[in-house]
């Protein structure tokens, strides 16, 4: 079991009202945000299970918004996402989707569209008590739960890739807590995720995209 | 070693000679990762976002986003000087106090979970009311943090603080078992007197289910949150006078798990029963466009 501290019991320090639906919604969209890499433009959130039912009634929506806009879930100014974020120029869209059967009742797909173009595409789920987890990248499943650093790794599923990235990460010194391969067919696209208690140092990214059959690197430091 | 029942954190204060507050914060020092003046900063952020929570809707009432309340805080606390004021000041400051916080809750303001957001009006409650009666300083309060945290962490560790797991009496119940034994630590009681404070509270508030309606965080738990406060001073008060509950904690701890996993589905924060479920109850989830 892991360790419970004074401040597990006495907190979290949060803005209201729900654990699940409203600081797992920040941090689930504080996570999509750090996923991505360039300013961000435009985001589409649509909500299923609970979270599409009773939204309104737990700020869910502004709490989506407030963590695009790197809110954490104790900062006061969620409450006025919808005012803050036309004035960020960060143009957003709600779809709520009571119809689809979610795999959790708190799901959420955000879809990000950068300055560029580029665009990203993260399902996160709030799993109780604040605690939250993504479970889709691109339509790809993943699992994790940013509670870690953790570096995200896209790439051409063939041998050697995993490889050149363990000998990276042992190369700069970096621990691994936990790492996982998803992929969903054979040669195709497929995610690395690594988890590591300490902070990843970004040389490493550098060192990782050496390898042509690398795609996309995506860090969030804890 | 890592205390993890009732009886082995008064065995540890009996052998050291320490209230329970001291105890948990020697925990923390040798097991988390936090120096004691870590420790100490982050309780006094705490009770600083419990205070004001507690007193900002007293000024400047909100209606919650669902729409279901708002205001309640300050007409109890102007009912104070009433000449029909029933309650007497001390428990008056916890119903409002503690309703303060749930109108800031949802209204989405800082609170501090304690243990849990729908049940985060206790603990400030009964603290900042008892702060104000016995004149407490805000490092008492902090021993008082401390204390609560202790018994919530033996709830959460070995049943759980979870409304949709074991109802209303997993969060309002494990808050008010904090809340009263905070307030037996503060007012100078033993350690066992904690405990036995805090398996009152417990015992009083079994199988009360978690029935929010229209699924929001905001009736009946608002008033649930004063059931809590008073139920936690009705504790302490009992406790303090040297009487004991014949179940230890531990066992009550465990009763309250058990009885929470005995409690129907629709009535485990579903919204499908209770307050939720009535005539009443469902108009509102549909005049409030939820669920």
């Amino acid at each position: 079991m892991n360790f419970l501290s004074i401040f597990d019991v006495i907190g979290p320090n949060m803005i209201g009202p729900s654990s699940s639906h409203t600081a797992g919604a920040i941090s689930i969209a504080a996570l999509a945000r750090k996923m991505f890499p360039e300013s961000i433009k435009k985001v589409t959130f649509t909500l299923y299970g609970s979270f599409a039912r009773t939204y309104r009634g737990h700020g869910t929506d502004r709490a989506l918004l407030g963590g695009i806009l790197g809110y954490s879930t104790d900062d006061a100014r969620i409450r006025d996402a919808y005012d803050i974020a036309p004035k960020q120029g960060l143009d957003y869209e709600f779809i709520i989707d009571e119809a689809t059967p979610a795999t959790h009742p708190n799901t959420v797909d955000i879809l990000i569209t950068g300055s560029s173009g580029y665009r990203l595409s993260v399902r996160g789920e709030s799993i109780g008590g604040g605690k939250v987890k993504i479970s889709k990248i691109n339509q790809i499943e993943v699992e994790f739960t940013g509670e870690y650093s953790t570096l995200i790794i896209r790439q051409i599923d063939r041998s050697g890739v995993v490889a050149h990235i363990t000998q990276c990460l042992s190369l700069y010194d970096v621990n691994i807590a936990f790492m996982r391969l998803f992929r969903e067919t054979k040669g195709a696209a497929a995610y690395t995720v690594i988890e590591s208690d300490e902070l990843i140092p970004e040389k490493v990214l550098t060192e990782i995209s050496k390898n042509d059959l690398v795609q996309e690197l995506m860090l969030i430091q804890v | 070693m890592d205390f993890i029942t009732g009886q082995e954190l008064l065995e540890r204060c009996k052998k050291e000679q320490f209230p329970i507050s001291y105890i948990m914060k020697c925990r923390e020092a040798e097991h988390g990762i936090l120096s004691n003046k870590e420790i100490d900063e982050k309780l006094q952020t705490a009770l600083s976002i419990m205070k004001a929570a507690a007193n900002e809707p007293l000024i400047n009432p909100k209606r919650s986003i669902g729409g279901l309340i708002g205001g309640e805080a300050k007409r109890i606390e102007q009912h104070l000087v009433s000449e029909n004021n029933i309650a007497g000041t001390l428990l008056s400051k916890a119903i409002a106090y503690s309703m303060a916080v749930l109108e800031t809750n949802s209204s989405m303001g800082l609170i501090v979970a304690a243990p849990t957001a729908g049940s985060s009006g206790v603990i400030p409650g009964v603290l900042l009311a008892i702060q104000e009666a016995k004149n407490v300083s805000d490092q008492m309060l902090c021993s008082g943090l401390l204390n609560a945290s202790a018994v919530g962490y033996l709830i959460m560790r070995n049943a759980t603080v979870s409304g949709a797991e074991a109802g209303c009496q997993a969060e309002v119940g494990a808050s008010s078992a904090m809340a009263a034994s905070a307030a037996v630590e503060i007012l100078g009681g033993t350690p066992e007197m904690c405990l036995h404070a805090a398996s009152f509270a417990l015992s009083n508030l079994l199988g009360l289910v978690c029935d929010p309606i229209a699924g929001l965080v905001e009736a009946p738990c608002q008033s649930r949150n004063t059931i809590g406060a008073a139920n936690a001073i009705t504790c302490a008060e009992i406790a303090l006078s040297g009487v004991t509950h014949i179940i230890p904690f531990d066992e009550m701890v465990d009763a309250m798990y058990r009885v929470g996993k005995g409690i129907p589905f629709e009535l485990r924060e579903t919204a499908m029963g209770g307050c939720a479920a009535t005539p009443t109850g469902c108009s509102t989830c549909v005049s409030h466009g939820s669920l």
